[in-house]
């Protein structure tokens, strides 16, 4: 017993799942220079007292629509300059990435919590229970995103609060359809069976066994429903049912400054710059994260 | 194929039913009740509005007041406008064309120019042209409409002046609405320059609003392509020798059009989405300024009928669109 049989070794540890995502992930150039935006919009966001040179709502009465620095009449006081009440345009944009992510987040985790429930639910109880919420789900798709999101905040109010609801509520069904399709998938999989031949509860077969499964598309879709939320939150800013002024966030900053569009372009080009910049930032990174995560492309 | 559009049909039905029940319960959950609404600012006495509460039959029970509701739109009743007082049907109807003229044009100019930037990118992939022209319609796609339309118009009216600023046509120019289309009702009134005017003032809109189908077109043109060119079918035609041309404007364009048809088709859903914002902006009088004014002066029985009749456009497009599938590719309409 004294020669007991040698493990076979690897000359290479596989790589592990998230080794093997950062590989694919770190090909795609775009989706890097997404990452790289969004960490940007984090630490601004996080440090925005201490990086944006104003305050964001300080009227500065000497320095009404002052162009930026590199124009003349501008000073590196307010580098991007200010807008029709004096105040620092570089400020509100940096104290805007704040309220822009907190839109995305919390509208995609609501809408991502409320469609895996009932895309779960929908795919475990094939019977009433899907057929009712998909026609549900049928109904919200019929009327175009951002009417809905119109008329739920003519229910609910004007505000940034009931606008992140709005556009929650609006984009449910993509995720409804999503966590069923790959449920179902799942389910006529034999390690599921398994799991239930061995006693798995309703609960664990869902959350625990199935769940986990069906992420990779929900995660794509997540990253894209970010850039979406966002987009839909300043276009409810901008029709003014959003955010009401003088929060700082950019679809509201755009319909104040839309009155001196012939006369002051920076007031409307730089907050649509920032929306646009944090839109495709999101989207990049969401293109990449489907490459990296969906099996059927990734060796192709 | 009878029975594939009947099926299709069948779940149309439902569908509608949730519509109508959503614009129904709209109304009952705005702030206020619609008499309150209809009365304003003013106030009014806690009789006269029991008495106008039973007038209206708002004191039946919900459900007995939803099968009148539903009996009402199915006839096209729709209510009326609290500020005009027109019937809600007949103000969509007027706005309508002005909004249809603006989607037509916006639609053929994403496709004019999504479809082959599309095809040529997918043909040169990895080149700097595919390179270039996937930055640029992910960017599109991305863009916020409503800061675009005012990029465009901070350029093309406030720099260089060639185009209007808002408007269907110039206020010098009276024109008998005779299809609600503007240019076909300017070439027909003997106005001069009429038609002029109406193009310049279409230019602007139908690029803002464009801009998104045109980058969903061709991104999704371009992987079509992809997907496509590496069939065999593709392979054989090259190695029989045919001209490339021919490969890829006949075998190929034709088979990678399938997808791309029905992603036209699921525009028109984001072209109405988008007229909200861009004939705001435009104050181009179609159904999507309509329905933002129509939500501020809480004019809710229009809100509630536009939501109803273009809620019933998209799923009726979406049908038609669906059955052009199955028309074009049997294997969708044999499935079961």
């Amino acid at each position: 017993m004294s020669t007991a049989a040698e493990p076979l070794r690897n000359s290479q540890a596989p790589p592990g799942p998230l080794a093997e995502f950062w590989h694919y992930f770190r090909e795609n150039k775009g989706a890097v220079a997404g990452l790289a935006v969004v960490l940007l919009l984090i630490f601004l966001a996080a440090f925005a007292d201490v990086v944006a040179p104003h305050s964001p709502f300080e009227q500065y009465r000497d320095a009404f629509l002052q162009p930026p620095v590199w124009q003349e009449g501008g000073s590196f006081e307010f580098v991007l300059g200010t807008d029709a009440t004096g105040r620092d345009m570089l400020s509100r944009i940096i104290h805007g990435s704040r309220l822009s992510l907190l839109i995305g987040c919390i509208a995609v985790t609501l809408s991502l919590s409320v469609g895996i429930s009932l895309g779960l639910l929908a795919a475990f109880f094939r019977t009433a229970a899907d057929a009712l919420i998909m026609r549900l789900m049928d109904v919200i798709l019929a009327v175009p995103s951002l009417l809905l999101a119109l008329v739920i905040v003519a229910i609910l109010g004007p505000g940034l609060v009931n606008a992140m609801i709005a556009v929650a509520v609006v984009y449910v069904p993509h995720y409804v359809r999503l966590a069923r399709a790959s449920a179902m998938t799942e389910l006529s999989k034999d390690y599921v069976t398994a799991s239930r031949v061995s006693g798995a509860g309703l609960f664990r077969l869902m959350l625990i066994t199935v769940l986990p499964n069906c992420m990779p598309p929900l995660i794509v879709q997540a990253t894209l429903g970010f850039s979406s939320a966002v987009l839909d939150a300043a276009a409810l800013g901008f029709l003014g049912v959003g955010a009401q002024p003088p929060t700082p966030e950019w679809g509201a900053m755009l319909a104040d400054a839309r009155e001196f569009i012939l006369r002051a372009w920076w007031v409307v080009t730089f907050p649509g710059l920032a929306i646009l910049i944090t839109v495709l930032a999101f989207n990049l990174m969401g293109d990449g994260l489907r490459d990296a995560l969906d099996p059927k492309l990734k060796r192709s | 194929m009878l029975r594939f559009f009947l099926s299709r049909l069948g779940l149309l039905i439902p569908t509608f039913l949730g519509v109508t029940v959503i614009a129904f319960s709209f109304i009952r959950l705005v702030p206020g009740d619609p008499i309150e609404l209809l009365i304003g600012e003013r106030g009014i006495d806690p009789e006269r509005h029991a008495y106008l509460l039973r007038e209206m039959g708002l004191d039946r029970p919900w459900y007995v007041q939803y099968f009148d509701f539903l009996g009402n739109v199915l006839q096209g009743d729709l209510g009326r406008s609290i500020v005009t007082k027109q019937p809600v049907f007949l103000e969509f109807l007027e706005l309508f064309p002005a909004t249809l003229e603006l989607s037509i044009f916006a639609l053929t100019f994403a496709v004019l120019i999504g479809l082959p930037i599309g095809i040529l990118a997918g043909v040169k992939r990895g080149t700097v042209f595919d390179h270039t022209s996937m930055t640029l319609s992910l960017t599109g796609f991305s863009m916020p409409i409503f800061w675009w339309a005012l990029l465009l118009i901070i350029f093309f009216s406030g720099v260089l002046k060639w185009t209007p600023v808002s408007g269907r046509i110039d206020v010098l120019f009276y024109v008998e609405p005779v299809t609600g289309l503007m240019l076909i009702d300017t070439l027909l009134s003997d106005e001069e320059g009429a038609f002029r005017s109406a193009v310049s003032h279409l230019i602007l809109p139908t690029v803002a609003l464009g801009t998104i189908p045109m980058a969903v077109i061709a991104r999704q043109t371009r992987s079509a392509m992809l997907e496509v060119l590496n069939e065999d079918y593709v392979r054989t035609a090259r190695a029989k020798g045919l001209p490339p041309a021919r490969v890829i404007g006949l075998h190929a364009l034709r088979n990678a059009l399938i997808p791309v048809v029905t992603v036209i088709g699921l525009q028109i859903g984001v072209l109405l989405a988008g007229a909200i914002l861009t004939e705001t902006i435009f104050a181009w009088p179609g159904i999507g300024k309509w329905l933002v004014d129509s939500i501020s002066r809480r004019d809710y029985p229009s809100v509630q009928g536009g939501l109803l009749l273009i809620a019933l456009l998209v799923m009726t497009v979406n049908l038609v669109v669906d059955l052009l599938y199955g028309l074009i590719n049997p294997r969708i309409r044999h499935a079961r």
